[in-house]
Formats: C-alpha cells, structure tokens, sequence
C-alpha cells in the first residue's frame, strides 16, 4: 500500500495546483467554439441594423435582398408578429423588441435579418436591405431623461405608470429602489460633525469577451426538436425561456453551450439574434448560424455600469463613519434588459457599505430609458458589485483626504471587525465572514508603505520633479454566489445549482454541472473537489457542462457563482455517495459503518489497518454484489440552495507615477491581497486574479462607450474600444489570506471577480492621490493620458 | 461570383481549391478545410486570434485573401504538433497555465512559434512586444510571457542537443 501522502499526490485533489484538464484540445486547435459547429443543409444569418439611435421606420423594402443570389429569406418585425415573437420579455420585468416595431431606439438596433446559403451572400443580401426612417429627437443623457420635455422613448409603454418594479415617475422612468433607512441615515448627518460628497460618473463599458456571441439553431420538423448550440452563460435559463417564447415542450428544446470564448457577463442575456436564428431554423427546417462581428457585439450586446452615483458620508472628526447616503440615476438604455436576480432592479449594489462598519445608510436608485443599447450586466462582477465598491472607496479616500488622515489609517478605523462576523449591514446583507484588518495589515508589510510614503513626500516637495507618485488603496469586499432561493431567482426560477456523479464499475467518474465554464477552468477545479471527497484521481473524474440534455437543471455561470454554488453542488453530491459507499464498505468487510474511517481513498477498519477497501474496490460492488437491501449503481444528484451569499475579501494596492508633460499614467507596482476562502486550485486562482486585475486595468484607464448628442456610438472597433496588449498591462504581484466561509461545505467563496472589483477604484485612489496635495480628491475613469494631461494642464503641471 | 483556381501548403498538404477572390484566409481555413482552430475575434486585425504563419511570417488571416496565398505556405496550430508531440510553444502554454479560455491560444500560438524564430532567446521585454499583436482577454498575459519564454528555453536546450549530435 501506498503511503498516504502518495496517494494524496495521486488524487491531486483540493489546494493542489494540478494543471488543467480542459487544455489539451486548446492547445491543439481543437476547441469546439459555436462558430467552429457545421451542420449539413446550414445556413447563415446576418442582422439589417439601424444607422439611427431614434427613428420611425416607414419602409422596408426587401426586394433587392431577396434578388442577391444565395439569398432565402428576409424577415423583419412583420414577419415575426404572426408568432407573436416581435417583442421578448427580458430577465428584468421588461420587453425588448426583438426586430424593430415600427421604430428604432438605438444605433444598431436590430431591424431585419437575411438568410442565405453562406455568410457572403448574407451580408449581401443585407447590404441590399432599403430601409427608411424619419428621425426623432435623441436621448443620450441619462441625467435629461427625466425632464419634462425629454424626447420620450418607449410609446410602447403609453400609460403604464407601474413596472416590474413599481412605480414609473416619468415615461422614461423604469424604477425606483431603495435599500437602507432613510431616516436613520438622514439623523445620523444631521448630528455629524464632518461631512462629504462626490459625484461618481461610472462610465459605460463593455465585457468584449474575445469571442463574440452567436449561434447555431437546428430544428428538426421530422422529431418536432429544437438543439440550438450558444455562446451561453445559462443554457438553462434560455431553455426555459425558449420554450415559453416558442411554445415547443421544454423536453424538446435542446441548449448546448459549447467551449466558449470568455464571457464576462456579456453571454448572459437572450439576444435578439438568437430568437431570430430559432425562427429561421423552424422556419425553413434547415439549421441557422448567426455569429456576430466585433462591431456588432460593442454596439448592440450587453453593456455594464453607466452609472451617474452621488455618495455621501457623515463621520465623527476622528474618521468614523456614521453613515452614508447614495443616490444613483442608472442609464439602463431603450430596453431595460438588465441580467440580475428579479426582486434586484439594482443587483447587489447595497454591498456599498463596504468592508466597513457603518450605523446608517440609505441609498436609491432610479433607472432610466435612453436612446443607447440595452443591457446592465455585471461585467467580471456580481450584479452591480463594481459600481458599489467604487463608490465607497472613493467616498472614503476623500473623506480621509478632508480629514487629512492617512487612507490605510482611516479604513483600520472603520473596519468591521473579524469578531463581528457574522455581520449584518445597515442595508440588511449578512456578511458571512472576513478579516480585513489582517489582510490590509499584511499588504501594508509587503509593500513597506511607509517607505512609499515617504518617497512620495520628497517627490512632492520637489517641485521639479517631471512626475507625479500616486499610492491607490482599496479594501473591498464582495458580495456573490447568488443565491439563496428565497430572495434570488432568474424569471421565477431559484438560483440553486447542481451537480450529478456517477461513478462507473472500475472507478472513475463523470460529473455533470448545471453551470458552464467560460475559461474558469471548471473541468478541472471540479475533478479535484470530487477527488478529495471521494478519493477518485481528479485526472479520472470527467467533468461535462453546457448540454441541457444531459446536465442536470442548473443557474450557469456568472457573478462568480460557480464555486459558491456549483462546487457546493459537487461536494454535496459527493457525500451522498460517500455515504452509501460507507455502507457498501461495511458490507465487504463485515463490520458495522461506525468501525469504519475514511483515508483518503479508502474506508480502514478502525484498529486493524490492514482491512480496507478502496473507492475503487466500493465502486465494483455497487454493481456487481450490493448488500442486501440496498440499489446497485453509485450516482447521486445534489440540488444546492445556498443559505446565504459569500464575501470574498481582499486589500490592494497600487503605485502609479504620472509623467507631468504627457499625462501618461505608468502602473509602478500592483500588490493584489485576495480571500476566497478556501483555495480550491491555488494556480487557477491566481490566473484568475491576473485576468481580472487585467480587466480592471481595462476599465480604469481607457475603457469608454461613448455616445455624441445624436446617439451614435463612438468607438464600437478595437481600434477604439481599450484592450490593453501584453505591453501596456502592468506585472501583477499577487498574495493572500484564508478565511473560510462558514456556511459552504467546502468554506470556498469564489475568486474570479474579486481583482476587477477591487481594482478599479484601487486605480482610480492612486491617480488621484498623484493630485492629492494638489486639493484634487477625485477624477473621473477612464485615466488615459489625453484626459490626466488635462487636469495636470489645469493644475499649471503642463504647458 | 467567378471562382478562381489557388493551390497553397497547408500544414505541409498540398491543396488546390476554387475560390471566391473575396474569400478570406481564415474562412477559406475554417469553412473550406475545416481547420477551426484559427478563430475569428474582430474583423480589423486588432486581436491576433486568426494569427498564421504564412510563407514565414506572421499574418492576421482576417485581412488576408485566399488568393492571395496561391502558391505560399501556410501553417496553422493544427499543424504545431508533430508526430502526437506538442511543440514547445504549446508545452509552454500548457505547463505555465497560459490559457483560460482558449479562444486567443492558437493566435498566440502560432505568433510565439514564429517569434521564437525570430528571436530565440528573447527578454521578458522582447516577448510582451513581439506578442503585442494578439489580444487575451481573460490572463492578464503574466503566465502567456511566461510559457513563451519556457518555450524558448526549451527550443534552445534541444537546439543545442542537436548541435552536440551534430559535432
């Protein structure tokens, strides 16, 4: 027998940093993405968009496309009517028009769509589309979209002054939300000594995961059965949904989600591509493709953030906060297609208490309607998660800054204190468990803070220094792995997940999952969780995921809800079958189960060591002498309602320095302190954490959709639109701490969104601080040069 | 539209096809030849994930027309591994965790095989430039640098075991 720790190598189970099962076929060209899936007698699709962000349509002539050789059909909202499928629900309480009805109510709506024997002839036939329209006045502005005399969007919704979530004040009003007490909060600024502000502009941005949305929709007319493979983030929610849209049984409706190319949120929603290619394939009986471009995905596809955020705190002189106060106007564009738990117009953003402890808030949130596309998802975040950390790093930073008291020093203040978990915050959130003081403290070390304080201070008393030091902190907590059936779910549809093993004859395993991996590497960090629960080599454990088929019903993945949820979903199922392995065990070797203890991958009679039986001994018996009473096999299925959420942690910090001509704004150090909790694969993880660190970068320092006052998108290529290159992105130090969630069977928390939410702001604290003693507190994203060249300009910095 | 005749090396075969002269290189790969691993990201040679090597250089296939590689060479990443051996550049990527979702990797792939011609013995430096044409969205590039420079220490090492066997 092998020794123990061997074995334990062997299984390559929880905290080993084992590489990746799933990279064998990426490295060889042999992914399985959507666009790469051919079916014989496909055809192609291509989306007719409107050049206008607000117009009636008065015509649509299809002739011309219909005489482009290749050409077999052009459908447009009329087309779809009969089927009643011209309009969609979307997951938040609202509709969305699927082809323009009648009118256009943002650039790149949506207006036709061409089929045709190939993509060419497709974009042909749409090239050959005449569509005429009489413009309408526009609403970029999501601060003007209220005032009485604002062009109004949707006359789809004349005279319905309540919506999905309660009342509509204006025509371009979707809703009002509130979370906290209003009173308590208002008190306790009436008795605070110190007060600020600071208006927040959180800029719309775009997940562009680097494969762009699409899919491949086959109806069979013969078996009445609809497989459709998508670039999908929840292929079971959009089973649902199509099923409700199309009126086909849901046992006939078939989603695969196959490799897909980064998600990010982006892949959440249910565009109008996919309906549209669903209904050609009924349609003509033959399979559709629809992949869209990059153009199309930047203009039309999911945004995040485009949040106008006004923040308050009142605090003591000492710097204790007493309590803060939040108003938001949330630009939700012409559709208010938000992905977010359905009773959460405005997802999670209460977490904006942060990692501190403060008495009373109050926050409000009102969204609007804007000639912009639709959409609201969490990009790399939980539902509105970003938006509210950087709010409440930003609103601490300069409260520090009033108060002239260090930014570490202020947050050691107003931490919530490790012996206070579990903690209820002043918005209602139950925070699971946490240690900022620790984590802080340790980054603090790491990076000898005061040492860069003090090379600050000499650069700042030299006033011909050409560059600016910046230091940028943030302490942040998350809120995610949504969520406990009794506050979250998807169009009525709890947000449990799902896991279902089977473990075969000789040993090895399968393990099915409800959600589905965009690059998180859930193949492998699944396999391991079931090898150390079961004892199973995590290289033998197959994972599948994506094919509603065959995989048990399940949320998918995004709000980094997969291992909360999902690898809670494995270790639960798991223990099932450990438990009747336990007895199967106690069968073979004639000894009731409580003289049994589990090693590793085996159960030993308790004082006579050399009697035991390995999983893979337990797994023969399940199917060929199960003890007397008890059903062959070895599988279980696990349904997992978590009872809260997790909240991962962490504390970063960066150093930028600022050439004062230029504005250029160079990353000297990031320091990233993360706490998942437990650390499932510690390699997966911090090839996470770079990539989200990566992406905040993204969105701290040039990331922007921008719109002019006609509404035309300005930047939708990669020409405009910022991803940074292995040149520009900085090197990423990264470390952590362990704090386990209490209530998860594993004590994991989930990581993957952590680095984006945490540093942003962190970015943001440290170009700001460049201009602290300056009088400067804070200064709108993105940071590009052109933009801090300005203000350094303004400052008398630069000529 | 009138086909035109084109014949190219591809992965070492020999083909000879038909096409349409508005065809382009990374849909004349993926649709004519199914060779899917070259993927599409933008249409305006930003992101790299269509990067082949074509008569020895790197290109975009996205900006490339079919016709345009009559009588060139072309090798995409199903043509890196050789004889059931990945390259090095694939090694790399695998043991340094270079990839999450594997939608940029042939791209990057197939950039680093040639950079690594290019410069065989490249800095950190040297690599984040001579990568700086491919895009990666989800690994912050820290363990791409990494596996491309694990690539060219190892091309190196077999590199000078042949010149031993050789002397």
């Amino acid at each position: 027998m092998n020794a123990p720790i061997d074995r334990a190598a062997a299984l390559a189970g929880i905290g080993q940093p084992r590489l990746r099962k799933e990279d064998a076929r990426f490295v060889q060209g042999k992914g399985r993405y959507v666009d790469d899936i051919k079916l014989p007698g496909m055809v192609h699709m291509d989306i007719v968009r409107s050049p206008l962000a607000h117009a009636r349509i008065k015509r649509i002539d299809k002739s011309a496309a219909l005489a482009v050789p290749g050409v077999i059909a052009v459908l447009t909202a009329e087309d779809l009517k009969p089927l009643k499928l011209h309009w969609m629900p979307t997951l938040a309480g609202d509709v969305q028009a699927v082809l323009a009805d009648g009118k256009v109510h943002f650039q790149m709506q949506e207006v036709a769509v061409v089929i045709a024997e190939d993509r060419y002839s497709a974009a042909d036939g749409v090239e050959a589309v005449a569509v005429e329209y009489e413009e309408l006045p526009v609403l970029v502005d999501a601060l003007k979209a209220l005032e009485p005399d604002a062009p109004v969007l949707r006359e789809d919704l004349a005279g319905k002054t309540e919506g999905a979530h309660g009342r509509r004040l204006h025509p371009n009003h979707i809703f009002t939300w509130e979370a906290g007490d209003q009173a308590a909060a208002d008190a306790a600024f009436e008795a605070a000594p110190v007060r600020v502000e600071e208006a927040l502009f959180y800029p719309r941005v775009h997940p562009c995961p680097l494969e762009t949305c699409g899919c491949v929709a086959a109806f069979d007319p013969v078996r009445g059965e609809l497989t459709t493979y998508m670039t999908s983030q929840a292929p079971h929610v959009v089973r649902t949904v199509v099923s409700m849209l199309s009126g086909l049984p849901e046992s006939k409706v078939r989603i695969v989600s196959p490799d897909i190319g980064g998600g990010f949120g982006n892949k959440v929603g249910v565009y109008p591509g996919y309906v549209c290619a669903i209904v050609a394939s009924i349609v003509l009986g033959r399979p559709v493709k629809w992949i869209e471009d990059r153009i199309e995905n930047l203009s039309s596809t999911a945004f995040a953030r485009d949040y106008h955020m006004k923040g308050e705190l009142a605090a003591t002189a000492d710097g204790r906060i007493t309590g803060l106060r939040v108003h938001v106007v949330a630009d939700h564009g012409a559709f208010d297609a938000m992905a977010s738990p359905s009773k959460y117009p405005a997802g999670l953003f209460h977490v904006c208490s942060g990692a501190y402890d403060i008495p009373a808030a109050y926050a409000r949130v009102d969204g609007v309607y804007t000639n912009k596309a639709p959409g609201g998802v969490a990009y790399r975040c939980s539902f509105r998660v970003t938006e509210a950390v950087y709010l409440i790093e930003r609103l601490i930073d300069v409260l520090a800054q009033k108060l002239n008291i260090d930014k570490a020093e202020i947050r050691m203040r107003n931490f919530i204190r490790k012996e206070q978990f579990p903690y209820r915050s002043a918005f209602g959130l139950e925070y699971d468990s946490g240690d900022y003081a620790a984590a802080l403290r340790k980054v603090l070390d790491a990076v000898v803070y005061p040492a860069l304080r003090a090379e600050q201070a000499a650069k700042r008393a030299d006033p011909a220094s050409p560059s600016l030091m910046g230091i940028g902190l943030t302490t942040f907590t998350e809120v995610v792995g949504a969520g406990p059936t009794t506050s979250c779910d998807i169009l009525g549809v709890g947000m449990f997940d799902s896991c279902e093993i089977r473990v075969h004859p000789t040993g090895s395993a399968i393990a099915r999952m409800g959600t589905i991996s965009q690059g998180q590497g859930h193949q492998t960090t699944y396999a391991q969780i079931v090898a150390t629960e079961l004892g199973i080599p995590s290289e033998e454990v197959q994972v599948e995921e994506g094919d509603t088929s065959t995989a048990p019903y399940g949320l998918g993945t995004y709000g980094s809800r997969s291992t909360p949820v999902g690898g809670a979903a494995v270790a639960m199922a798991a223990r099932k079958i450990h438990a009747k392995a336990k007895k199967i065990a106690a069968h073979l070797l004639e000894v009731s189960e409580a003289d049994l203890e589990w090693e590793l991958d085996r159960f030993k009679v308790r004082g006579d060591p050399g009697r035991s039986k390995t999983m893979k001994d337990i797994a023969w018996a399940a199917y060929h002498e199960p003890p007397p009473g008890l059903e062959p096999g070895l599988e279980a299925v696990h349904y997992y309602d978590p009872p809260n959420f997790t909240f991962p942690f962490g504390a970063y910090l960066c150093v930028v320095d600022i050439t004062k001509a230029t504005g250029e704004v160079q990353v000297r150090r990031f320091y990233a302190l993360d706490d998942c909790g437990t650390r499932i694969n510690p390699m997966i993880i911090e090839g996470q954490i770079h990539g989200g660190l990566t992406e905040g970068f993204a969105v701290a320092m040039g990331q922007k959709l921008d719109f002019d006052a006609q509404g035309n998108i300005l930047g939708n290529t990669l020409l405009d639109y910022f991803l940074p290159t292995a040149v520009e992105t900085p090197r990423w130090e990264t470390d952590y701490t362990v704090t386990p969630s209490p209530h998860h069977p594993l004590g994991a928390k989930g990581v993957a969104e952590s680095p984006h939410v945490g540093s942003i702001p962190c970015f943001s604290s440290a170009v700001a601080d460049a201009f602290a003693h300056l009088g400067v507190t804070h200064l709108e994203m993105p940071h590009t040069a052109y933009r801090v060249w300005q203000t350094c300009r303004e400052l008398k910095l630069a000529a | 539209m009138a086909k035109q005749l084109i014949r190219v090396k591809v992965n070492g075969r020999d083909i000879e096809r038909a096409v349409e002269p508005r065809l382009l290189l990374v849909h004349f790969l993926r649709e004519e030849l199914d060779l899917t691993g070259t993927h599409i990201g933008c249409e305006t040679s930003h992101c790299g994930a269509c990067t082949v090597d074509l008569d020895g250089r790197s290109v975009k296939s996205c900006t490339v027309l079919a016709v345009q590689c009559d009588g060139a060479e072309v090798a995409t990443v199903e043509g890196l591994a050789q004889g059931g051996v990945l390259h090095a550049v694939q090694e790399g990527f695998y043991q340094e965790h270079g990839l999450q979702c594997g939608f940029c990797t042939p791209g990057m792939l197939m950039r680093a095989y040639r950079l690594l011609q290019e410069n065989p013995d490249p800095t950190e430096e040297e690599v984040r430039a001579g990568m700086s044409g491919n895009l990666c969205r989800c690994t912050g590039y820290q363990n791409i640098v990494k596996a491309v420079l694990y690539a060219a220490a190892k091309l190196r090492e077999a590199h000078k075991a042949e010149e031993k066997i050789a002397a």
